[in-house]
C-alpha cells in the first residue's frame, strides 16, 4: 500500500502539474519561425507601453500597498477605539470579487457625477474623465489595485506584530522611545521576513491583476492602462495570435522568474522553505 | 537634570496621547475611505436609480434592482456553476493533493526534492499566466467551455500540497509508529492519523480556496463562453457590459448579488477568515 501511494498516485499528481506547468510552446513556434515572433514584440510599440505601464503599476502599488498594510496592521494590533470594526473594514476589499468592485470604481471615476468628482467639485477642484484621460487612467487603476491588496497583506503583518514579544514594547517605554523610534528601530527590522514574503507576493500580483483593467479600462485609451498579462490576453483571445501571445508569456515567465531567484538566491532563503 | 527630564516625560505623554487621537482618526478615516465603495454600491442598489448619485436622506428604499437584475441575466444558473465549480475544485484540490502532500512528507524516492521545487514552482506560475498554453490543452482534450475544463489546472495546487506538507510534517512520528504497529495500512494511517490532526490546515485552505475562485476572473473568461459554464464573475461581466447601459443601480445590485455569499460568510466567521488566511501566509 506503500508503494502504491507513493509510487502510483505521487508519479500521477507529479505529471499532471507538470503538464499544467508546462513552458507554451514558444520553442516549438521558433522552429518554424525563427525569432519572428520576438523581433515582431521587439518592434512593437504596445508591447513596450504595456511593460512600461507594469513597470510604473508595480512600482507604485507595492511601496504603497506594502505602506498602508503596515499602518493598518499597527493600528489594529493596538489598542484602539473600534479595533474589530477598523479590521474588517480594512480587510473587506480581499473579499470582495475585484470583478465587483471594479464595477463600483467605475462609476467613481465617472465623469460628471461620479462619486471622486462630486468630492472634487465640493471643494472647489474640476473634476476629471479618471478613466478616459491617458495620464490619469493608470493612476486610477493603481488606486484601486492599493485599495484592494492592503487588506490582505495587513494580515501578514499583524500576524507578525502579534508574534513579536510584549516585553520590547515595555522596553521601548521606559527609555522613553518615540512610537515612530521604536518602529523603525524595533518593528521594521523584526518585520524584516514578512515585509520579503509580502514584497514576493506583491510583485508576482503586480503581473497578475488584471481583471480589473478589463473591466474598467479595457487597457485603454490608447493602451495607456495595457499591462502584460492584458495585452497578452488581448493577443491571445482577442486577436487569437497564438504564436506571439506564447512570446509574451515567456516574457512573464522570465519575468517571474526573476522573482523567484531574487527570493531562492538573494534573500533570506530560509524565511519560507525548510 | 532629574527634574526636567520627569517634567519631559509629563509633557511627551500629553503629546502622545494627543499624537494617539490623531491616529485614532487617521485610522477610522482609512477605513471609512476602504469600505464606501461597499457602502456606496448598497446605497445604490436599495434606492430607485433616480437616487443612485444623490444622496438624500429620503430616498425611498426599493428592491426593485435586485428582482430586474436577477431577471434580466440567468444569475440562478450562474450562481449554481460558481457554487458547482468552487465546490468540485475543493473536492479535488482536497484529495490530490493531500496524497501528494502525503507522499512528499513521509516517503523517500528518486527525485522528491526535484519534484517538489517543481511543484513549488507554481506558487510564482500561477495557471492564469499560461493561460494561452492551457487553452491549447484544453481544446486538445475538448474540454472548452465546460466547468471541469474551467476547474482543470487548479486541481493541484502548490499552494494546497506545500501547506498540507508542512503540516504532515511536524505530525510526531510516534503516532505513526503506533499505528504501524496496529497494523494500519498507509492509507489508513493517512485517514486516521494525518487527516484529522491537519484539520486547522485543511479549514485555512479551504477558506483561501473558496473565496479565490469564487472570485477568479480571467481564467473563466477565456474558457467559458456560454451561459452552461459561466460562472458567476464572468456572468456579471457580461451582463454589466451589454445589456445594460449605465444603469447604476441594476448593475450594483447585480454587484452586491454576486458578492453576498462571501460576504456574508466574511462577516459571520469573520475570525475564522482572518486566522486562516494569516495561517496559509506564514507556512
Amino acid at each position: 500500500m506503500v508503494l502504491l501511494v507513493g509510487f502510483t498516485h505521487f508519479p500521477a499528481v507529479a505529471t499532471f502539474i507538470d503538464s499544467l506547468m508546462s513552458t507554451p510552446r514558444a520553442g516549438r513556434a521558433a522552429v518554424f519561425v525563427g525569432m519572428e515572433n520576438y523581433r515582431v514584440m521587439l518592434e512593437d510599440p504596445i508591447f513596450w507601453k504595456s511593460v512600461m505601464n507594469n513597470f510604473w503599476f508595480a512600482f507604485i502599488t507595492i511601496p504603497f500597498s506594502i505602506g498602508m498594510s503596515i499602518l493598518m496592521a499597527l493600528w489594529v494590533n493596538d489598542k484602539i477605539a473600534g479595533r474589530d470594526f477598523l479590521r474588517t473594514a480594512f480587510f473587506l476589499p480581499t473579499v470582495l470579487p475585484m470583478i465587483a468592485v471594479a464595477n463600483i470604481w467605475i462609476f467613481f471615476y465617472t465623469p460628471g457625477y461620479g462619486l471622486v468628482n462630486q468630492i472634487l467639485q465640493l471643494f472647489g477642484f474640476a473634476g476629471h474623465n479618471w478613466l478616459g484621460e491617458p495620464n490619469l487612467v493608470l493612476g486610477s487603476v493603481i488606486v484601486v489595485a492599493i485599495w484592494k491588496e492592503a487588506g490582505f497583506f495587513m494580515i501578514f503583518y499583524l500576524a507578525a506584530l502579534q508574534s513579536l514579544s510584549p516585553s520590547y514594547k515595555e522596553a521601548a517605554q521606559i527609555e522613553g522611545a518615540s512610537a515612530w523610534y521604536f518602529f523603525r528601530r524595533i518593528q521594521w527590522p523584526l518585520l524584516m521576513p514578512t515585509t520579503i514574503f509580502v514584497l514576493i507576493n506583491a510583485l508576482i500580483n503586480a503581473f497578475r491583476m488584471v481583471d480589473h483593467i478589463i473591466v474598467m479600462t479595457k487597457g485603454g485609451p490608447d493602451n495607456a492602462s495595457s499591462l502584460i498579462l492584458f495585452y497578452l490576453y488581448e493577443v491571445g483571445f482577442k486577436f487569437w495570435d497564438q504564436g506571439y501571445a506564447s512570446v509574451l508569456t515567456v516574457v512573464l515567465l522570465c519575468i517571474l522568474a526573476l522573482v523567484g531567484l531574487l527570493q531562492f538566491f538573494i534573500l533570506d532563503r530560509r524565511a519560507h522553505y525548510q | 537634570m532629574r527634574q526636567p527630564v520627569s517634567d519631559l516625560r509629563g509633557s511627551t505623554r500629553r503629546l502622545d496621547r494627543a499624537r494617539g487621537w490623531l491616529s485614532t482618526s487617521a485610522a477610522w478615516l482609512v477605513a471609512i475611505v476602504w469600505i464606501v465603495p461597499l457602502l456606496y454600491a448598497l446605497w445604490a442598489a436599495f434606492h430607485p436609480s433616480a437616487f443612485a448619485t444623490k444622496f438624500v436622506l429620503n430616498a425611498p428604499l426599493t428592491l426593485a434592482n435586485f428582482v430586474s437584475a436577477w431577471q434580466a441575466a440567468p444569475f440562478t444558473r450562474y450562481f449554481l456553476n460558481t457554487t458547482m465549480l468552487v465546490a468540485g475544485v475543493l473536492g479535488m484540490q482536497l484529495v490530490v493533493c493531500t496524497l501528494a502532500a502525503y507522499a512528499f512528507a513521509c516517503y523517500e524516492f528518486l527525485g522528491k526534492s526535484a519534484l517538489f521545487a517543481l511543484v513549488l514552482i507554481q506558487l510564482m506560475v500561477m495557471p492564469e499566466i499560461l493561460l494561452v498554453r492551457n487553452y491549447q490543452t484544453l481544446t486538445q482534450l475538448g474540454l472548452v467551455d465546460s466547468l471541469f475544463g474551467i476547474g482543470l489546472p487548479y486541481f493541484a495546487s502548490a499552494f494546497a500540497i506545500f501547506l498540507l506538507r508542512q503540516t504532515f510534517k511536524t505530525i510526531p512520528k510516534e503516532l505513526v509508529e503506533a499505528a504501524v504497529m496496529e497494523g494500519a495500512s498507509s492509507l489508513q494511517i493517512l485517514r486516521k492519523v494525518y487527516i484529522p490532526l491537519a484539520k486547522p490546515t485543511y479549514l485555512a485552505f479551504a477558506l483561501v480556496s473558496v473565496s479565490y475562485h469564487w472570485n477568479n476572473f480571467l481564467w473563466p473568461l477565456v474558457v467559458s463562453n456560454s451561459v452552461e459554464s459561466r460562472p458567476l464573475t464572468v456572468g456579471l461581466q457580461v451582463f454589466s457590459s451589454t445589456d445594460q447601459g449605465i444603469d447604476w443601480s441594476i448593475i450594483t445590485a447585480a454587484t452586491l448579488l454576486t458578492s453576498a455569499p462571501l460576504l456574508i460568510g466574511f462577516l459571520i466567521f469573520q475570525r475564522q477568515f482572518v486566522q486562516s488566511f494569516m495561517r496559509a501566509g506564514i507556512k
